[in-house]
């Protein structure tokens, strides 16, 4: 194996190995810290992917506001992650040889796929972060799915706050 | 071309000389020198904290008229050895209950929050640990690792007075991230560049503090209340919630938080003086770029002194206060302050670097004016209220 | 060199394991996280695809920025019901929220 496969090898069994963490911890702030560690690990793949700023970004979205707010979340709660209990329902077999069965469809699927042996193609000389940019805000591009997603931001952001804020 | 007087640059290529002449190649040479530097860079940075502490207890002994440490050595220079003797051989306890493996975790998280962010800094020309395209992007995700680290201590220390610290650390450093990273945005809305050799590059003729005063203003206390250190300690407000997240830390453990502190303040100095004053840049680098470095932390060092002089100078603000602050004044002073850069800075960018730089200046102190007007108008109406509220009290007491 | 295959199988098991997650787990904060785990997965895809297939254009990395924006707002959201369930109901298991059941 080069090295680029070991990097890789790497990086995705702790992806993988803290995704199975996650769902099987019982300790729910466990589980939390374990989807951190994957998360990273993704955005470790982004950076091996030369996706600079979708690693960087990764690790700004997920690690600084989705998982502190999830932990967040588990505090505010916290009087029921306190007992362990049975973290899964009665039926869990079922979902587990649903998921098995999708992943054995999927990898069956990837082996028929052509193609997909080969290397990647060498980056463009312009600096990718530039060009997402250009491709986010011109309009004959993206711009309108852009706008239509920080509305839906601001949507949530106000969503959240009704829901969850105190009704007095 | 290898300019002799580029001391770094010159230091770096000798050394893969040498890896290369001891029978590496060079791509492997390449990669020997880069662990060399990814070894040695957060050593260097973990040894600033130990001047840094002793000059920081000076200063703020000075400033509140006292001698500080000058019992071991001379000037007290010993001080720090003594601390790290007595920190090392302190008792190292983990409290019942506690979740071992998050309380160990958590000091090392947050030390190493600190030391990444020195990885994109560039200290000269040639000196830096990595070039990202998007540096200033990588500073706002390495600085989410200390948050995620006080929330860890607070929630694993089994202490209702950590998790308590716990949640103020969500409250303040979630919501002063935001004002952070607005300000973050203008140096790189000025020099068109994510990187931070570019926004050093941008500033050879005009430093951004001059062209956008108020952002670095913004840059200042928001990264005050991101280090959490006063007046914005409140999560380790030792008159309400004992100590707050670090209460069950001792021995080495807490020192890692103590220094991280420390060390964290001083690096976001450094990343001050390189987003607004200039970086390494200085009369005379172009000839010696080693003298990037005395610049950078010169500069580093003077904000540095800002953050210790707000320090020793105001006192702990409440909690509401805290949050007022951030989402009243703070984060729609940014969220103005962008769109109107932004537009100053396009519509004069076919003109003189100078004439575009005053307007700038010009739009700063025109929001900053606008924004003192409302305030003292706010101000007023609420003293207002307050003496007609206050009136009928005494005439009531004369009864 | 790594082929693309190697990332589509790390997503896919990725994608499939968040999905036992969502489906097998009682605490609605982790069915969440499971969720999490799968938009990941997606996301390591797009980004693959964008490397291997279409470096030039940037589409893969604009979808992959707007599940982000989408996964934002779902996790805001998300736990947002979940605090205001256990404020009612004193209890964030997916199972004991049955007021709708006949």
């Amino acid at each position: 194996m080069t090295i680029a496969q070991v990097i890789f090898v790497v990086i995705s069994a702790v992806v993988l190995v803290s995704a199975v963490l996650v769902v099987v911890s019982r300790n729910i702030v466990h589980a939390a810290l374990w989807l951190i560690l994957s998360l990273f690990g993704v955005a470790a793949l982004f950076a091996v992917l030369e996706a600079g700023f979708m690693a960087v970004v990764q690790v700004v979205i997920y690690v600084g506001a989705i998982a502190t707010l999830i932990i967040f979340a588990i505090m505010l709660t916290r009087r029921e992650m306190r007992e362990p209990g049975q973290q899964t329902h009665r039926w869990w077999p079922l979902p587990a040889l649903l998921a098995m069965a999708l992943f054995a469809g999927l990898a069956w699927l990837l082996g028929s796929l052509p193609g997909t042996g080969a290397a990647p193609p060498a980056l463009a000389g312009e600096d990718p972060v530039l060009l997402l940019g250009q491709a986010l805000l011109s309009p004959e591009q993206y711009m309108l799915p852009f706008e239509v997603a920080s509305v839906l931001l601001l949507a949530a952001l106000v969503g959240a706050i009704v829901i969850a804020g105190d009704s007095r | 071309m290898v300019n002799l007087g580029d001391f770094f640059y010159t230091l770096g290529m000798w050394l893969q000389g040498l890896l290369m002449r001891a029978g590496l190649n060079e791509s492997a040479a390449r990669g020997a020198f880069s662990a060399l530097v990814a070894a040695l860079l957060p050593l260097i940075a973990l040894l600033t904290a130990v001047p840094l502490i002793w000059l920081e207890r000076k200063w703020i002994a000075r400033l509140q008229d006292r001698m500080g440490p000058n019992r071991v050595g001379p000037f007290g220079l010993l001080q720090v050895f003594a601390d790290m003797v007595k920190i090392f051989t302190k008792e190292d306890i983990t409290p019942l209950g506690a979740d071992r493996v998050v309380f160990a975790l958590a000091p090392v998280l947050a030390v190493a929050g600190v030391v990444g962010l020195w990885a994109v800094i560039p200290f000269a020309a040639n000196a830096f640990g990595v070039d990202l395209n998007v540096g200033v992007l990588y500073l706002v995700a390495a600085g989410t690792l200390s948050t995620l680290a006080i929330m860890l201590a607070g929630w694993s220390a089994n202490n209702k007075y950590a998790l308590l610290g716990a949640f103020r650390t969500v409250a303040q450093m979630i919501s002063y991230e935001v004002p952070l990273v607005l300000s973050l945005l203008v140096p790189v809305l000025l020099s068109g560049s994510l990187g931070l050799n570019g926004i050093v590059a941008a500033q050879r003729e005009v430093w951004f503090v001059f062209s956008a005063p108020l952002a670095a203003l913004l840059f200042l206390i928001a990264s005050q209340a991101e280090v959490s250190r006063a007046p914005f300690d409140l999560l380790e407000a030792e008159s309400e919630i004992v100590a707050g997240f670090n209460i069950e830390y001792s021995g080495m453990k807490f020192g890692f938080f103590f220094v991280g502190e420390f060390l964290h303040s001083f690096t976001m100095g450094l990343l001050g003086a390189t987003l607004f004053l200039g970086g390494w840049t200085g009369p005379g680098v172009e000839t010696y770029p080693a003298l990037g470095a005395v610049y950078i932390i010169l500069k580093g060092t003077f904000v540095y002194f800002l953050f210790v002089w707000a320090r020793a100078t105001f006192p702990r603000i409440r909690i509401d206060q805290m949050l007022d602050f951030n989402w009243k004044l703070l984060t729609p002073l940014g969220l103005f302050l962008i769109p109107l850069l932004a537009v100053v800075n396009r519509g004069l960018s076919e003109s003189s670097v100078w004439l575009r730089n005053a307007a700038l200046l010009g739009a700063n102190v025109l929001l900053a004016a606008l924004v003192l007007t409302i305030l003292g108008m706010r101000g007023r109406s609420a003293r207002m209220r307050a003496a007609s509220n206050a009136t009928p009290a005494p005439a009531a007491l004369r009864r | 060199m790594v082929p693309l295959s190697w990332y589509l199988i790390v997503a896919a098991a990725l994608f499939c394991l968040g999905l036992y997650g969502v489906l097998a787990r009682r605490n609605s904060v982790a069915i969440l996280m499971g969720i999490e785990l799968m938009l990941n997965a997606v996301n390591l895809n797009l980004v693959a695809f964008w490397r291997y297939l279409e470096p030039a254009r940037m589409s893969g990395q604009v979808f992959a920025v707007m599940v982000f924006a989408v996964a934002a707002a779902e996790a805001a959201v998300g736990l947002a019901l979940i605090i205001s369930l256990y404020r009612l109901k004193r209890t964030v298991v997916a199972d004991e929220a049955d007021l709708l059941r006949g």
